[in-house]
């Protein structure tokens, strides 16, 4: 990459991490499972995007590797598993969040401004792509905790968890260089994640007869 | 290379061997067959180490830790055939459950043993959750409300922390590529140490505090704590007892490793006062909160909390002899908690429950398992002969003539602690006998060597070892 398309380059890459900050934020007030999976699959095609486009302006192209793996784990694969779970417990309704909209989002606000002061000045000798990159990604996860904590259902939770594992691919795609290794690992313990998160679902359910963590949390701590 | 296969690709081959077989007796003998080599792998490594290369490496710091791990490894494989065949018996594990524990056994075993020897940075990461997912799998087993609600709160906990770690262990490779330049050679540990000084000091310090934040949830640092004790009380035993005894050491081992290349920057923070805080802050809450259980495996991983407390503590304090402390406390803690949850496994199999209120005078209905629950609570509060005895009297003393008032803090909490184990073994092993009577049938070998290491470290610590543990304290800084 030469330094004259530089300019444009890191426009776009800088654009499709915001986009992945705006995503994150359309997660943290979605009410509906439906939507929430379906900003859920938004959020992973932007990070195929975004990985596609580091790729292509670092001249690496083991990163088109991930970025065709994002594409369809996190874009396709696990979202429609979500909705096939959704599906069959036959939870379409309204999701429980802790707090109002308007808090949660300001709390947003706050994380995203924490993480760009953050990262900002310590990365100012870093190339300035991995250094918008690493700020967004940050604020990605950040909001990705904070969607975990604002949500009682596990659907949300694993939706949260999720969008934090993109923050973090983003911050390896934007690190030049950074070995294949870790980033098909990434998206293999997603994967195995998954199936984790998968079985607990049913297990809940078919415990609880419901994904509530509020019903889970009757049973916590010591009997009696 | 052999050494390094009976460690890596034993468990692994063992793994699907087990995923295949049926019959439960069978898979366990082949279980406790795969830990011995693993055992016998980790014991060649004192003799020759291999050249480290991209992947791999042994050194004075890890080999200590492959050693304990492999060790207890094996011992806990032979308490798990015992306690398995109750856990049969009485209906609450069936056979095709038992196939899926060992095989995720010695997955776990194998993510450890990974992230032990693991040269490189991301691929240690890979094996902390690996060994992690294998344990969350492990503790939801039961599948009764409890352990779903453990497993639940272990698996997010966990892998929350896990990111963290992971987007620590990214800044560390930020914070090395200029230095060092683009791929791999930015996330091995030996290219990173020798190019530390260069470093831009802002960047590592971000990153030690994603690290101690992400590891430090699986060491069980308070306030990241919640997972442990659900975690520990409501899956099998013997999985508490590789918890505590192992996988929190593992996730040691990954701050420690990040602690030496900090202190090989000059410009980036000390991580000792960090990692002295949470110590601190973990030994004396976890030593309040024993006051107050009733079930007998949340009162050990309270415990587990309060010594990972003292251990990281003395880590933090560092120095030749805080650093030789902390490794002998580390490996005197593993030692006596997996043997005390080896003697509770029996206990609450002959009870039927993990209520202590259901429990009580031991020595009498059960002498031998009595008296060895006596002697591991004991050693665990930190008395006289045993181990624990010599490496807290080593770290207070060695941290009273540095900082007295951490370390009259520090020893504040051994004393709250000490007085809630004692209290609760006074009513468990002593006083009238409670609960049903039935003769313990499974071995107490594991018990006894435990305890018998540990008596002797309490005793008379053999040269060689002393020296073997000073390298590595040196490495530590």
């Amino acid at each position: 990459m030469g330094l004259g398309t530089m300019g444009l380059g890191f426009d776009i890459a800088h654009m499709l991490a915001g986009f992945m900050v705006l995503a994150s934020f359309l997660l943290l007030y979605q009410d509906r499972l439906t939507a929430l999976i379906n900003v859920l699959r938004l959020h992973g095609f932007i990070l195929a995007l975004a990985v596609a486009w580091q790729a292509h302006i670092q001249a690496a192209p083991a990163l088109y590797v991930s970025a065709v793996i994002a594409l369809s784990v996190k874009a396709l694969v696990i979202p429609g598993a979500l909705d096939r779970i959704v599906d069959r417990l036959g939870i379409h309704r309204n999701v429980e969040t802790v707090g109002g909209i308007g808090p949660t989002m300001l709390a947003g606000m706050a994380l995203v401004a924490l993480s760009l002061r953050v990262m900002l000045p310590i990365t100012a000798h870093a190339d300035p792509v991995s250094r918008q990159d690493i700020a967004l990604a940050l604020s990605v996860v950040l909001i990705g905790l904070l969607i975990m904590v604002t949500r009682r259902n596990a659907v949300g939770q694993v939706a949260g968890f999720l969008s934090l594992e993109n923050g973090i691919d983003l911050a390896a795609a934007g690190a030049r260089g950074m070995p294949l290794v870790v980033e098909l690992s990434v998206a293999f313990s997603v994967l195995i994640a998954f199936i984790v998160i998968g079985i607990f679902l049913f297990r809940i359910r078919e415990r609880f007869d419901t994904v509530d963590l509020s019903a889970l949390e009757a049973f916590r701590g010591e009997r009696q | 290379m052999i050494p390094l296969a009976a460690v890596l690709a034993v468990p692994l081959a063992a793994a699907f061997l087990l995923a295949l077989i049926a019959d439960y007796r069978i898979t366990a003998r082949i279980n406790v067959a795969a830990s011995l080599v693993a055992f016998a792998g980790s014991l060649v490594f004192l003799f020759h180490r291999p050249a480290p290369g991209p992947l791999f490496l042994i050194d004075d710091l890890n080999i200590v830790f492959i050693v304990l791990n492999t060790f207890v490894g094996f011992t806990t494989s032979v308490f798990s055939a015992g306690y398995i065949g109750h856990e049969l018996e009485t209906g609450k594990l069936t056979p095709g459950y038992l196939r899926f524990y060992h095989t995720m056994f010695q997955i776990m075993l194998f993510g450890m043993n990974l992230a032990l020897v693991a040269a490189n940075i991301g691929l240690m990461w890979v094996a902390v959750e690996l060994a992690t997912l294998s344990t969350v799998m492990m503790v939801g087993i039961y599948r009764t409300h409890e352990a779903i609600e453990a497993a639940w709160k272990y698996f997010i906990l966990g892998s929350v922390g896990i990111a963290l770690a992971l987007f620590g262990t990214i800044l560390v490779y930020l914070a090395a590529r200029p230095v060092i330049g683009e791929g791999s050679g930015g996330m091995i540990w030996t290219d990173l140490l020798a190019h530390a000084k260069n470093f831009d000091p802002a960047l590592l310090d971000t990153a030690f505090v994603f690290l101690l934040l992400g590891y430090g949830t699986k060491v069980g640092l308070v306030p990241m704590h919640a997972w442990l004790p659900d975690a520990h009380a409501e899956g099998p035993t013997p999985i508490s007892a590789v918890l505590s005894g192992l996988l929190l050491n593992v996730a040691l081992y990954a701050l420690l490793r990040f602690k030496i290349l900090l202190a090989a920057c000059p410009g980036a923070i000390a991580p000792g006062p960090l990692m002295i805080a949470l110590g601190l802050v973990s030994t004396l809450l976890a030593a309040l909160m024993l006051y107050r259980r009733r079930d007998i495996k949340r009162l050990f991983a309270y415990s587990s909390i309060e010594q990972m407390g003292i251990i990281v503590f003395a880590f933090g304090m560092a120095g030749p002899l805080g650093n030789l402390a902390g490794l002998l406390q580390m490996t005197m803690h593993s030692l006596t908690k997996s043997a005390i949850f080896f003697s509770v496994g029996h206990v609450a199999q002959v009870k039927g429950t993990q209520r202590m209120a259901e429990m009580g005078g031991l020595t009498e209905s059960h002498p031998l398992l009595g008296w060895t629950l006596v002697a591991g609570v004991v050693a665990i509060a930190g008395l006289p002969p045993f181990g624990i005895f010599t490496s807290e009297f080593l770290i207070v003393s060695s941290s009273f003539s540095r900082a007295p008032i951490l370390a009259t803090l520090l020893v504040l909490g051994l004393l709250v602690a000490f007085g809630a184990l004692l209290l609760r073994l006074g009513s468990l092993a002593f006083g009238p006998v409670r609960g049903p009577v039935v003769p313990v049938r499974a071995s107490s070998v594991p018990i006894f060597a435990h305890l018998a290491l540990v008596l002797l470290a309490g005793l008379w610590l053999p040269p060689p070892l002393v020296a073997w543990f000073r390298h590595a304290a040196l490495l530590l800084g």
